[in-house]
């Protein structure tokens, strides 16, 4: 019933599932971590409690966004050998040690204080937990360098020689192999991806406040504190994301023109200026774009910066070496598409605080609401520009991906996916309505912080001048201490 | 050279699979007894005890993982696709796990569910681990530089024979913790579990020590030829020894030394299995030197370890210095 292409399919399936799962919880975790780092610095230079309620309202959300990245990564860390058994014999000695220094300066890092981090604040003093924090977002920094190190290295290989034995051998310098060409783009757009997502995330979570504040007429304070540092993020960095973005596939002409191609839906050679394709069917088969809607010349001007520069089409590269059109095309559009409207609520952001109107400018907070998860449609679609459009390799125009996978049985690797996107779907699920529950509930006034139960290690007593609550008198329960009554 | 690379490697693979045997051992192990706790004060104790401290502890698994895949990625690439479904049984046993120390705090109404996702993964994870042992050492077949046995050869007798004595070995592990941790009717509980874990523990790794030497390979000449068993019988000795000690403080009621015994249990055993395996990292296939990354790959890595593991142990110290004490009572500090 099943044959070795089908295993290498479901292969391939199971990747792109668990990995794009695992990367939902790191793009906001990345930025969630940095975030609380400014509002626990601003707490403690200020004194203002707004920063601390601030903090500790987004802890929680945190820890658990967290919990779900650490699980579903552990579970990528096992999948190159589970399911790409060939790649890691051959590429082990290049992307191996990249990883394990990953393990050994980010996660360990993250990991280790991240217990001080969600419960002791009342235990080790404010100093000492605000450099847990910054231990933290340094962690989650460090944890995205050395994976997209990894990744830029299968996309732009350098810096290795090829063995007896057909594996990828470290060269002269490791220097080369981490700072590989695509890596500095990678880098920087990736992570400017992640602070994005997360200040569309508090930016919609604060609109959402406002809006209700102002249907029972309250001011919420800590609603406009976050809607506001949002909407400077939206401001600032979107525009330079779009910069980086742009910059980013200039690199890849340089050094992956095929993807470039399927991501313009350019299957045929313009020697004498290249239309930018708005919209069209990419119809591989045939090799042609149809129905295809375009401005002349633009992408001659976006990608040689000259109005008749002439750019190679897929007909230069041969099939088997073609990296699927269809979603390649489409993704790049998804995420060009969120990368303008981000701008664009930014824009009318500055536009309101001109015109005084921030936090009172409904029809712009519900804009605000709508765009709160499109980091994540962005983030997505990106990476699937990416890495589809580094196929048919695993490490490009070296290897190929048919030839990385494990020695499986389809039906071993169908099951393992089907117990993959149950599981999943149940347990991220679960975590994600748990996320937007304690969304749900206003930040309030000495919010309470993470607390385990009853009988927890962490009593209120302290350095927040919390309600004092006697020896012995329960502590109520986290959940309806976030739910409570406003 | 004189230095031979690939052998502190090996030791420090080793080392990275036995610092997560015993740390996690411990959380995995609660999760394990965990059904048996009261629901309420004997369970919140029981999480609370390890809620900070169980993600620095998985760490260790990635690093097992990682490191693996760095040194030798050889091995790494033969034994995962050999044990392919106990691997993702054990990934996904770590998920229901991780995410239930917060869920179970988010959802009082589905509390009893995530409790059950808490030992139930827990429970899966401990098994998978001890049967992925038990199908390294009953032997691997290799084809080339691949796995070219089918998919079910892991489950045999013996595997399931290794599963069960690794959690049980997880349950000791967890319930003298829980001894040094909590008071009051949760430790008179946790004294309780040590002992019968305990008598499981020694019975299984007896069970399974008698066992292995009789698979094939090398085991029978390195543990019952002349001059190897004057060496090797060290090692049973010893335990009978540590075994001995163990229940002599759990019924004296220790509260600290208990745990650490069960520690040296565990040293123990890793020694048992050093000698057994030395020096195949796939028994009877693949040597450490066969499987081993190039020396370039060996010694980037080797000065990132020697750099970061000092401070990777200091920090993690200092957070369960910081967490340090019993867990349930009124003065935390
Ligand atoms: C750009 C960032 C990024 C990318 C591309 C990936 N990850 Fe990730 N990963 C993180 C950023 C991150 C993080 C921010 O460091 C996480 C997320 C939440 C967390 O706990 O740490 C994390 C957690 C995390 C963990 C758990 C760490 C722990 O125990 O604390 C593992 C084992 C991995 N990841 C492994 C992978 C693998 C094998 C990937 C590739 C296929 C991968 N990650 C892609
Ligand atoms: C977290 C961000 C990432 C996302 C969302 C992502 C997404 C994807 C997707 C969608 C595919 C499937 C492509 C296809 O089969 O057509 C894929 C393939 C692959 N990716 Fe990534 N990826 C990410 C990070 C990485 C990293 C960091 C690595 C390397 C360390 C990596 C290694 C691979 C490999 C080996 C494949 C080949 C399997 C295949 O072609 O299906 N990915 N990824
Ligand atoms: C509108 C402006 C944007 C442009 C021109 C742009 C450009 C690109 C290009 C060319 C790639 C593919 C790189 C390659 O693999 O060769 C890419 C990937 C990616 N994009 Fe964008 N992008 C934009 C906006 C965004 C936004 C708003 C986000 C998320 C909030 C985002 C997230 C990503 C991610 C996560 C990747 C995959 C990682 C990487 O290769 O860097 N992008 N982008």
């Amino acid at each position: 019933m099943f044959d070795q292409a089908d295993a290498l399919l479901l292969a391939r399936i199971q990747f792109a599932f668990t990995v794009s799962f695992h990367f939902i919880f790191p793009a906001f975790s990345i930025g969630l971590a940095s975030y609380l780092a400014v509002l626990e610095g601003l707490w403690l230079k200020t004194g203002k409690g707004v920063y601390l309620d601030l903090f500790k309202y987004w802890l929680k959300i945190f820890a658990v966004a967290f919990a779900m990245g650490v699980v579903s990564g552990i579970v990528m860390s096992y999948q190159f050998g589970t399911n790409w058994a060939e790649f890691s014999d051959k590429a082990g000695p290049v992307v191996g040690p990249l990883l394990a220094y990953e393990v050994l300066t980010a996660f360990f890092l993250e990991a280790g204080f991240l217990g001080v981090m969600l419960f002791g604040l009342e235990k080790v003093g404010k100093k000492l937990h605000f450099l847990a924090t910054l231990m933290v977002a340094a962690g989650t920094f460090v944890s995205a360098f050395w994976i997209l190190s990894v990744n830029s290295w299968m996309q732009t290989p350098v810096g290795h020689i090829i063995g007896e034995n057909g594996q990828f051998l470290p060269g002269e310098s490791w220097w080369e192999i981490v700072f590989n060409p695509s890596f500095p783009y990678r880098l920087v757009h990736t992570v400017i991806a992640a602070y994005l997502t997360t200040a569309f995330v508090v930016g919609a979570v604060g609109a959402w406040h406002l809006l209700k504040a102002r249907k029972t007429g309250t001011a919420n304070l800590h609603a406009r504190k976050m809607f506001s540092m949002a909407m400077w993020m939206a401001a600032i960095v979107a525009p330079i994301q779009i910069f980086a973005g742009d910059m980013h596939g200039l690199n890849t002409l340089e050094h992956q023109p095929a993807k470039v191609m399927a991501m313009e839906g350019h299957f045929e050679s313009h020697p004498n200026g290249a239309p930018f394709i708005l919209f069209g069917i990419p119809n591989s088969a045939e090799q042609r774009m149809d129905y295809a809607v375009e401005i002349p010349h633009a992408s001659s001007l976006i990608l040689k910066h000259e109005w008749d520069a002439p750019l190679d089409g897929l007909d230069t590269v041969p099939i088997e070496d073609q990296p699927p059109v269809g979603p390649v095309f489409w993704a790049f559009r998804v995420m060009l598409a969120i990368g303008f409207s981000m701008m664009g609520l930014g824009m009318w952001s500055l536009l309101a605080r001109m015109r005084g109107k921030l936090y009172d400018w409904p029809l712009m907070h519900r804009a605000a609401i709508l765009m709160g998860p499109t980091g994540f449609i962005a983030v997505i679609a990106g990476w699937m520009v990416t890495e589809i459009g580094r196929q048919p390799f695993t490490v490009y125009g070296l290897l190929r991906t048919a030839a990385s996978v494990s020695p499986l049985d389809a039906p071993a690797v169908g099951a393992s996916l089907l117990a993959f996107i149950v599981v999943y779907f149940a347990v991220f699920g679960a975590g994600t309505w748990y996320i937007l529950r304690l969304m749900k509930g206003a930040p309030k006034v000495q919010e309470a912080g993470v607390r385990r139960t009853e009988k927890g290690p962490i009593r209120t007593a302290g350095i927040t001048p919390g309600p004092a609550r006697l020896a012995g008198e329960p502590i109520t329960e986290i959940a309806s201490d976030a739910e409570g009554k406003e | 050279m004189a230095i031979d690379l690939t052998v502190i490697w090996a030791f420090i693979i080793a080392f990275g699979i036995f610092g997560y045997v015993v740390m996690d051992g411990f959380d995995l192990g609660i999760g394990i007894l965990f059904p048996g706790f009261a629901v309420g004060e004997e369970r919140d104790q029981a999480m609370n005890s390890i809620a900070p401290v169980w993600d620095g502890n998985e760490t260790w698994l990635v690093l097992g993982g990682g490191g693996l895949l760095a040194a030798f990625p050889l091995a790494y690439a033969i034994i995962l696709p050999a044990t392919y479904p106990l691997v993702i049984a054990m990934l996904l046993g770590l998920v229901f796990r991780g995410v239930a120390f917060e869920f179970r705090w988010r959802d009082p109404g589905h509390r009893a569910f995530w409790d059950l996702a808490f030992s139930g993964g827990s429970l899966v994870a401990a098994l998978s681990q001890g049967m992925i042992l038990g199908a390294i050492l009953q032997g691997i077949e290799v084809d080339g530089r691949a796995y070219a046995g089918s998919w079910w050869d892991w489950l045999t007798p013996y595997t399931l024979l290794t599963g069960l004595g690794v959690v049980a070995g997880y349950a000791l592990l967890g319930a003298t913790w829980l001894v040094w941790k909590t008071e009051g009717s949760a430790q008179n509980h946790a004294y309780r579990l040590s002992i019968r874990a305990g008598i499981a523990t020694l019975v299984l790794m007896a069970a399974v020590s008698l066992y292995t030497p009789l698979l094939e390979g090398q085991y029978w000449e390195r543990w019952f030829t002349m001059p190897n068993v004057l060496f090797a019988a060290q090692v049973p000795l010893l335990t009978a020894i540590v075994a001995f000690l163990l229940f002599r403080s759990l019924v004296k009621r220790h509260e600290v030394v208990p745990f650490f015994l069960a520690l040296a249990l565990f040293l123990l055993g890793t020694a048992g299995l050093g000698i057994s395996i030395w020096p195949y990292v796939v028994p009877g296939a693949v040597t450490i030197w066969e499987a081993a990354a190039p020396e370039r790959s060996q010694v980037f890595m080797l000065i990132g370890v020697l750099i970061t593991m000092p401070l990777i142990i200091g920090y993690t110290g200092w957070a369960y210095w910081v967490f340090r004490g019993k867990v349930g009572s009124e003065g935390y500090h």
